[in-house]
């Protein structure tokens, strides 16, 4: 299998330790993995987007220039992103912030309400991680369980409070998906 | 027979290739001596400039580096941060201080390296062939200000001593010149002190010698030393900039 | 150690400290802030010492004080830093000093941009700063060789008495991947320098130390040069390398270095599994260039063509042609200014050339 993964947003939505955790967790389950940042002044307060590769072969390009999924996270990105995911791949849309549909029809398009569904389980912050969820749902690639081990590897030790609220955040992206 | 007066160990025994009347002479000989009456030559690391002074590394009998045009105390920072019991000096001229070199001296001094500078003001750039220096006086004729110096065009020249002496990081910052026995033994003893410095673990120390280049100058040695008493030094005042007391 | 998800970057500085580097030098640009600001958090805990310079030039030169003083030590910078630090490299060399700079290579010329590029490929195979000198010239082409070659780089630095530089781009230096970082060696197993000046008194059993680069007698200077040429030719003949893949039987032979080999490696693969038979060359020293896995190649007689692939307007396919001598045909693939050739250009190449055959 290869995972080559598109996450953007907004700074401050989460994207690039999303990205990490996803990579982190790709890593403990045994895969070759990759994780790229965009850089630079786009970084500051503009959107913000990271490439993740999981595979089991040796990763090649670690920039994402065809996407088996991307998860995009407000409407720039959309914008961006939905032209790359290769046919037949998937785009996950956080439809609290995005006004539009995709305008693809030969790919798996799901729209989620990150911001909606975050505030039911209490926590406005971990609106990424019920669409992280729900593509771990959608695609096998790695499992909560290795996410939540890599979070504190991502997030720096002391933030392994923050483990049971992710737990319940990527469980309801996951049941999305059923 | 008792030895009254003899060459500094600190000096090596051979020739050198300064000019006829020229002060480095004199100040190579006062570094060398208070190295040798502070018994630090074992542990001491010196940093020759670019300008004149280039071959300094011949002259002192220590481990010396020899470092790009102004970059000397940057070398020097490299060194004492590498060797912090070592002792650690550089001697650099005014187009190496004053002008290329300027980020370099005034970083060394802001961050209080524990170092000591030696810095040559002569008010000419010497080993290219008497160009204008940062330093050269208003009004004053070299190769590059062939009409005199003028200000309006070439800008103003620049004092090392005071500007640096508004920073934090120095502990001792001084002029003194050797244009004259008196002033000669008053130049030796704020070298020493700026040794001192250093070795008491002070910070940044600067001792700025005023000094002849009567080839240059177009001068005879003894007007060049007359033409520096009665122009620099009203230019460039004698004294103690920057003193920390413990 | 343990595997672990890190930068390029920082993966490289924590491999210096590993290999015994206590000393590091340097200017913020983008995009290899990681390391500066690595260094800063971690060599305070180790008995080293970080310093923030006041510029390029005062960093290169610091790294020569401190290694003229004995110390293993290293600066890194991205390619306007890189042009910057020339001066001091080229002293660094000419006193014949060990030490590592890194460039994390972005878009030029000129203030260029901040993506990745290769264009600085010149500047650091042909020496960079004045005179007749070369840089050891290091690519990795993933974060476990930037780690693994770090502490490669700091052995060969010492071992030749010259710079070494290790030539990434900001993919390598700002992604993520699993590395292990080599076991940190002892400092007292590092080797001896009684040229490095550390305070001198008559009789101590060596030579007064004066690093230096002036050599103001002609036939003096030549002589040093031709003591410089002597070094490079040994490194020459041992210290070149390259990683060849799918070459044995290829017909397509491609070139490329760093992260651009990673993509053309994938490309490879996928030519491959259309039946094209195709190979790439990796060089991992670009100087020395590795002229020997090219001779191997052509020597086997099924290669009909090589294509070098950069992300420049054709730098390291002039060594390419040099190894070649003209046996192939050596076109050239590149996009610049930070866009990255895709898998997919690639491999519309590699179909280009096959039908051409």
């Amino acid at each position: 299998m290869e995972e080559r993964i598109v996450i953007a947003g907004f700074g401050g939505q989460g994207v690039q330790s999303m990205g990490q955790m996803l990579a982190y967790a790709g890593m403990i389950d045994g895969k070759q993995v990759s994780w790229l940042p965009s850089y630079g002044p786009e970084m500051r307060g503009g959107t913000t987007n990271c490439s993740v590769i999981l595979s089991d072969e040796a990763v090649g390009s670690p920039l994402v220039t065809s996407a088996t999924c991307a998860m995009v996270l407000n409407r720039p990105s959309l914008d961006k992103f939905e032209p790359i995911v290769q046919k037949g791949g998937l785009l996950l849309i956080n439809s609290s912030l995005i006004d539009r549909k995709a305008v693809r029809d030969d790919i798996d398009v799901m729209y989620i309400a990150c911001n909606e569904l975050a505030m039911e389980i209490g926590n406005l912050r971990v609106g990424n991680m019920i669409m992280l969820g729900a593509y771990l749902a959608k695609s096998g690639a790695a499992s909560i369980d290795s996410i939540l081990k890599a979070l504190p590897k991502v997030l720096g030790a002391g933030k392994e409070k923050l483990v049971p609220i992710n737990r319940v955040a990527l469980e309801k992206g996951a049941e999305l998906v059923k | 027979m008792a030895v009254v007066f003899k060459r500094p160990d600190s000096l090596n025994d051979i020739p050198s290739h300064y000019c006829p009347g020229c002060t480095h002479g004199i100040v190579h000989r006062l570094v060398a001596e208070c190295i040798d009456e502070l018994g630090i030559a074992g542990k001491t690391i010196g940093v020759a400039p670019v300008g004149c002074a280039v071959l300094a590394y011949n002259y002192f009998a220590v481990d010396m580096l020899e470092a790009a045009h102004g970059r000397a105390p940057a070398v020097a920072t490299g060194v004492k941060r590498a060797r912090p019991d070592n002792f650690v000096f550089t001697y650099q001229g005014d187009g190496d201080l004053a002008a290329i070199g300027t980020a370099e001296i005034v970083h060394a001094a802001t961050r209080g390296e524990k170092i000591s500078v030696i810095f040559i003001n002569n008010g000419i750039f010497g080993m290219t062939g008497g160009q204008m220096a940062p330093t050269t006086l208003p009004g004053v004729v070299t190769t590059t200000s062939p009409y005199g110096r003028d200000v309006s065009v070439n800008g103003n020249p620049i004092r090392m001593s005071e500007m640096l002496s508004t920073l934090d990081g120095p502990a001792y910052i001084a002029r003194v010149s050797v244009h004259d026995v008196p002033n000669i033994v008053k130049a030796k003893a704020a070298i020493k002190k700026s040794f001192q410095t250093q070795l008491d673990g002070k910070g940044f120390s600067m001792v700025e010698v005023l000094s002849s280049c009567p080839t240059n100058w177009g001068m005879a040695p003894q007007e060049a030393l007359d033409w520096l008493k009665n122009n620099m030094i009203p230019f460039y005042p004698l004294g103690v900039y920057k003193e920390v007391q413990d | 150690m343990a595997r672990i998800l890190m930068k390029g970057n920082e993966a490289i500085a924590e491999a210096a400290i590993q290999a015994g580097c206590r000393f590091f030098f340097g200017y913020p640009i983008t995009p290899q802030n990681q390391i500066p600001e690595y260094m800063s958090r971690r060599l305070p805990q180790v008995g080293g010492c970080y310093i923030q310079s006041e510029s390029e030039l005062a960093a290169i030169n610091m790294v020569y004080g401190a290694a003229g003083a004995g110390a293993r030590c290293m600066t890194s910078s991205s390619s306007p830093g890189i042009s910057l630090k020339q001066e001091g490299i080229s002293y660094i060399a000419g006193a014949e000093l060990p030490c590592l700079i890194v460039n994390m290579m972005r878009g030029g010329p000129g203030l260029g941009g901040i993506q990745p590029s290769q264009a600085d490929y010149f500047q650091a195979t042909r020496g960079g700063g004045n005179g007749d000198y070369r840089l050891i010239v290091l690519a990795p082409g993933s974060v476990q060789e930037a780690a693994t070659l770090t502490g490669k780089a700091f052995d060969l630095a010492d071992e030749y008495r010259m710079p070494v530089m290790m030539l990434g781009d900001g993919f390598l230096g700002q992604m993520m991947e699993p590395v292990e970082i080599p076991e940190g060696v002892d400092l007292k197993d590092l080797p001896a320098k009684p040229w490095a000046a550390q305070g001198w008194t008559p009789g101590c059993g060596r030579e007064r130390a004066v690093i230096n680069s002036l050599y103001l007698d002609p036939a003096s200077l030549e002589k040093h040069n031709q003591h410089l040429q002597e070094k490079y030719d040994i490194i020459s003949a041992k210290e070149a390398s390259a990683v060849c893949e799918y070459t044995e039987d290829a017909e397509i032979i491609l070139t490329a270095y760093g992260t651009m080999a990673r993509i053309v490696k994938s490309a490879v693969q996928l030519a491959r599994k259309e039946g094209i038979k195709a190979g790439l060359i990796r060089p991992v020293t670009l100087w020395p260039f590795p002229n020997a896995a090219f001779n191997k190649v052509l020597e086997g007689g099924n290669t009909k063509v090589i294509l070098t692939v950069e992300m420049s307007m054709g730098q390291m396919v002039e060594d390419v042609r040099l190894a070649v001598e003209g046996r192939v045909p050596t076109p050239f693939y590149g996009r610049t200014g930070g866009m990255v050739p895709s898998t997919e250009d690639v491999l519309a190449e590699i179909r280009r050339l096959k039908e051409a055959l």
